[in-house]
């Protein structure tokens, strides 16, 4: 907001941002709190456990054992599709950006896809905090138009008859995407599932991990 | 508003990168910024609509050439200065330079876990029965709103059908004003490819958005 990143910011209109300016912007933010810290508005050790918060316990792992659980408990998949907000808060995942959750199921017919192309939203609880391609003008603009070149941005091809449906999360339900269970996993138990769910899987930019695949 | 952060369908921004092993934050400021902003939310006395509003309402080259965690920081600032929580000088100087507003109390350390498994449910109690049924056509209003919306550009004006009925929940446009939750019934509501994007788009393609019953007019 300062002069300076104005001028700037008029002869470069990207997101590259150098050294130098990132500097500024960390100065800027470091000062800043300082002087809430100083003011008594904001205390330092709750920022520290925000932080914590969301760097170890909020994040895609969660979203990952309510899918293997929904892959290996047909009860728990169906109270998943019918309230997922409940059947979320049975594995004790509940709160800031997730007050409101719907899943939707991948199937042979129909891939489903989330975006928000109006800022950010994301459910924060199952997922973490979104990463930065989700955030990004590239993803919100196109997800909507054209899902099947970001899918293969993402290295992803899907069957030409497979329906494509995207959910524009522009209100305050949040979605998760329950991918489909890949083939050759009968009997696999919930944590060797775990291994074949990812992050994209669950936003609809990716799929599960064929057992092969996993690491 | 119609802003820069209204981006669904614009075309040039190029492909989609993710980031290999990418880190919840990229640097200590945006560790700092993020928190910053979700705590000072409620000694700020703000809700989610203002803090998205200061975010989205600036000039489209100053939102597309900021960073994400540059722009929430840029909000941050916005709703502070708004409320006289602090002065710009204060902010440019970096340092305290006038006395804090009275009355404010920090979110204490053992108030974090319990505020943010809590959240901000937005459903409430509704006021009147809803208008429109699962399966109905409806248009999306084409109206441009000058403050907070959350009604898309790329939909208005066209017609979609009503696919799921979510409740009623606290409407954003004014809620952002500070007119109150004014609550109204908020629907998924699908759109076909080639009803958004013209003859030619991909026929498996379809969209949907969330939105308030105001959105909307019989088709």
């Amino acid at each position: 907001m300062s002069g300076h990143d104005h001028d700037h910011h008029d002869h470069h209109h990207h997101h590259d941002h150098d050294h130098s300016e990132l500097s500024e912007t960390e100065l800027r933010v470091r000062a800043l709190e300082s002087i809430l810290t100083e003011k008594g508005y904001v205390d330092p050790s709750s920022l520290d456990l925000l932080i914590e918060l969301y760097e170890k316990k909020i994040g895609p792992r969660n979203g990952i054992r309510v899918v293997a659980k929904a892959w290996s408990d047909p009860a728990y998949r169906a109270r998943l599709l019918k309230d997922a907000t409940a059947a979320i808060a049975e594995l004790d995942y509940s709160g800031r950006q997730g007050e409101h959750m719907v899943v939707v199921e991948n199937t042979p017919d129909q891939h489903n896809m989330v975006v928000c192309t109006l800022c950010s939203c994301y459910p924060h609880p199952v997922l973490g905090l979104p990463p930065v391609w989700y955030k990004s003008a590239p993803y919100r603009s196109r997800a909507v138009a054209d899902p099947r070149g970001v899918l293969r941005d993402f290295g992803v091809a899907l069957p030409e008859a497979t329906k494509i449906r995207v959910w524009d999360s522009t209100a305050e339900i949040r979605y998760l995407v329950l991918p489909m269970r890949p083939e050759g996993t009968d009997g696999w138990s919930e944590e060797q599932l775990a291994e074949l769910v990812t992050r994209d899987s669950m936003i609809g930019t990716g799929l599960a991990k064929q057992p092969g695949e996993a690491s | 508003m119609d802003g820069a952060h209204d981006m669904g369908g614009v075309k040039g921004f190029g492909p989609v990168v993710p980031e290999a092993n990418e880190p919840v934050f990229h640097g200590e400021w945006e560790r700092r910024a993020f928190a910053l902003t979700v705590a000072m939310a409620r000694p700020g006395g703000w809700n989610i609509d203002m803090s998205r509003f200061a975010r989205e309402n600036r000039p489209p080259d100053d939102y597309l050439s900021k960073s994400y965690f540059q722009i929430w920081l840029a909000g941050l600032e916005t709703l502070m200065i708004e409320r006289g929580l602090v002065t710009r000088e204060e902010i440019e100087a970096g340092q305290v330079l006038a006395p804090p507003k009275p009355g404010i109390k920090p979110v204490a350390p053992d108030e974090v876990t319990p505020a943010i498994r809590r959240g901000g449910p937005t459903e409430r109690p509704a006021p009147a029965p809803a208008l429109f049924k699962d399966g109905e056509i409806v248009r999306m209003k084409d109206i441009h709103p000058t403050t907070h919306t959350r009604l898309p550009l790329y939909v208005r004006g066209h017609l979609g059908t009503i696919e799921m009925n979510h409740g009623c929940h606290v409407f954003p446009d004014l809620n952002a004003l500070g007119q109150g939750e004014n609550p109204q019934w908020l629907y998924t509501v699908r759109f076909d490819g080639p009803e958004l994007w013209g003859a030619g788009t991909d026929p498996t393609l379809s969209v949907s958005v969330d939105a308030w019953e105001s959105y909307l007019e019989r088709a």
